[in-house]
């Protein structure tokens, strides 16, 4: 369906007190894909993610989501297409109960209340969570937390799925749980991120940004193996591409995953 | 530093508490918050030297108490993180106010000293139920009350996202206590600088996170209206609740009970 499409052309941004974050970005992305963000710290890549669902308005550029440009008028229409998972979960919840948290996007929906239970039970049971429903969400554990805020997103029934750093915080065993969490979703997917394996795992295309610009935009696997574009742009090679420290091997694994996916 | 820890830690257990079901739990919204508002009106509407006469109306947070479940051990520690301000408000009335108003053998207790004790009676009584309403029905249930009631939206609105900011509040002031305790070895001499610092900081911090949280909500479709799982209803009980309390309160505005129940003894 033509509306999963993310469009953005010459996007430029400047926070108000003068800090330059975007200078000139475009790419498209289209139904299925999913793709990853990356870039050191300030590169703009939250600044860029801001954009997709309309949080900050483009000053130069436009973005457009399937047909529909991105303006004032379009807001709700975006925001049910384009669902938005921030960086720090503690900002997403705010309701006193898991379930209320979910429900409440679909409560703004304006949904019949039967409905909203049925899609307040799917999500939560997607990301695992449903034993949680009666649980105040501040008193979840880091991975925990990370998976009710994506079921409050899920909850909203979108199409693109937009997530700032997801791995960010979580222990080996939560982060290995969300990363299968994320490949059997079939929304198309824009995730920022410093994790380069989970890039390498979960996406087969990567977006390098660098100081408010574009450096790469390609297959995953081809990029991170460049080490000349990884210094340029503050970053490393991901671990599942670096030769064994032990036996000097190079792995291989990493590689065919990306290919194949 | 474990003192601040601990007072701020447990404010959500407020909202948490409004999870329980019992009879009062289970009232609409409409009718606590309009019985609770008769209630202030009237304990604030007595006269400033008013003490013995305030004293029965500890009887509704009191029943609400044991009707609902409530801790009261919790209740009186969350009245005493905020004691401070009333204590504030009323301190320079035993200066001002000098007039000898009544002697008891040799000790004669001016006005001031009484309108004070008024002050604090009353903000015990007031805080009390206010406490009380939050835990029998949630914070976000009194807005939601509040604004079936008629209440301006933005009002409404206004008042969900400053409790949420409170919350936020606590929770930013909690990292920064603990980050400045880390810092400071246990060393109580941090300095007036440091907490103008610590305040300054604070406040940012708050404000950036509650940008965010405002964010997060709009995300989901926040238009500003509120929304709630199950339709409120006004029944039997709850017409019987607001009528049968609020009758109460009438009657102890206009007679002094203590005094009607001492005349009968004299
Ligand atoms: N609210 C803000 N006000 C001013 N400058 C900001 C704000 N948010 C981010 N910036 C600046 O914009 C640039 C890009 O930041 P950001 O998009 O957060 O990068 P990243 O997510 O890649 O770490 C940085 O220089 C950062 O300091
Ligand atoms: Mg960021």
């Amino acid at each position: 369906m033509s509306h999963h499409i993310v469009e953005v052309t010459g996007l430029e941004f400047t926070y108000p007190d003068g800090t330059p974050a975007l200078a000139g970005v475009s790419f498209r992305i289209t139904h299925g894909e999913s793709v990853a963000v990356v870039g050191a710290n300030g590169a703009g890549k939250s600044t860029l993610l801001l954009h997709l669902n309309g949080v900050l308005v483009p000053q130069k550029g436009a973005v457009r989501i399937g047909e529909i440009p991105l303006t004032r008028q379009t807001l709700p229409e975006i925001r049910k297409t384009v669902g938005m998972v921030f960086q720090d979960p503690d900002d997403q919840l705010f309701m006193p109960t898991v379930y209320e948290d979910v429900a409440f996007g679909p409560l703004n929906l304006a949904l019949p209340p039967d409905e909203v239970e049925r899609r307040v039970r799917t999500a939560l049971e997607r990301v695992g969570a449903w034993d949680l429903r009666n649980r105040p969400p501040h008193r979840l554990s880091g991975g925990e937390k990370r998976a009710v805020a994506i079921a409050t997103v899920l909850a909203m029934g979108p199409d693109i799925l937009v997530m700032d750093e997801p791995t960010s915080n979580l222990d080996p065993r939560a982060r290995r749980r969300l990363m299968d969490l994320l490949a059997s979703f079939e929304h198309t997917k824009i995730i920022a991120t410093h994790d380069l394996d989970m890039a390498l795992e979960l996406c087969h295309r990567t977006i390098v940004v660098h100081d408010g610009r574009i450096t790469r935009d390609g297959p995953t696997a081809e990029m991170f193996t460049d080490d000349e574009l990884l210094e340029r742009s503050g970053l490393e090679r991901p671990l599942g591409l670096r030769a064994c420290p032990v036996c000097g091997s190079l792995p291989m694994a990493g590689l065919d995953a990306a290919e194949g996916g | 530093m474990a003192g601040a820890e601990r007072a701020f830690l447990d404010l959500g257990r407020l909202d948490r508490l409004a999870y329980a079901d019992t009879p009062v739990h289970r009232l609409d919204p409409r009718a606590k918050i309009v019985a609770t508002l008769v209630y202030l009106v009237a304990v604030v509407s007595h006269g400033k030297y008013e003490v013995s006469g305030l004293l029965p109306y500890a009887v509704f947070p009191a029943v609400l108490i044991a009707q609902a479940d409530l801790p009261l051990g919790y209740l009186v520690r969350k009245l005493l993180v905020v004691a401070p301000f009333a204590m504030l408000v009323g301190a320079a009335n035993p200066w001002l106010d000098r007039v000898p108003l009544l002697s008891v053998g040799p000790i004669t207790v001016t006005g001031g000293w009484v309108s004070y004790a008024s002050i604090l009676v009353r903000f015990v009584l007031t805080i009390g139920a206010a406490l009380v309403l939050v835990a029998t029905t949630g914070f976000y249930g009194v807005c939601l009350g509040l604004r079936r009631l008629g209440t301006p939206r933005v009002m409404a609105v206004q008042l969900l996202l400053l409790y949420r900011y409170l919350f936020v509040l606590a929770d930013e002031a909690l990292c920064l206590v603990r980050a400045r305790g880390l810092r400071s070895f246990g060393r109580r001499g941090t300095g007036v600088r440091v907490y103008g610092s610590l305040v300054g900081h604070l406040l940012l911090r708050t404000l950036d996170r509650a940008r965010r949280i405002h964010t997060a909500m709009l995300c989901r479709g926040f238009t500003g209206e509120f929304h709630s799982l199950r339709t409120l209803r006004f029944r039997g009980a709850d017409w019987a609740f607001l009528l049968g309390w609020s009758a109460l309160f009438v009657v102890l505005r206009l007679v002094n009970v203590p005094r009607l129940v001492g005349a009968l003894f004299v």
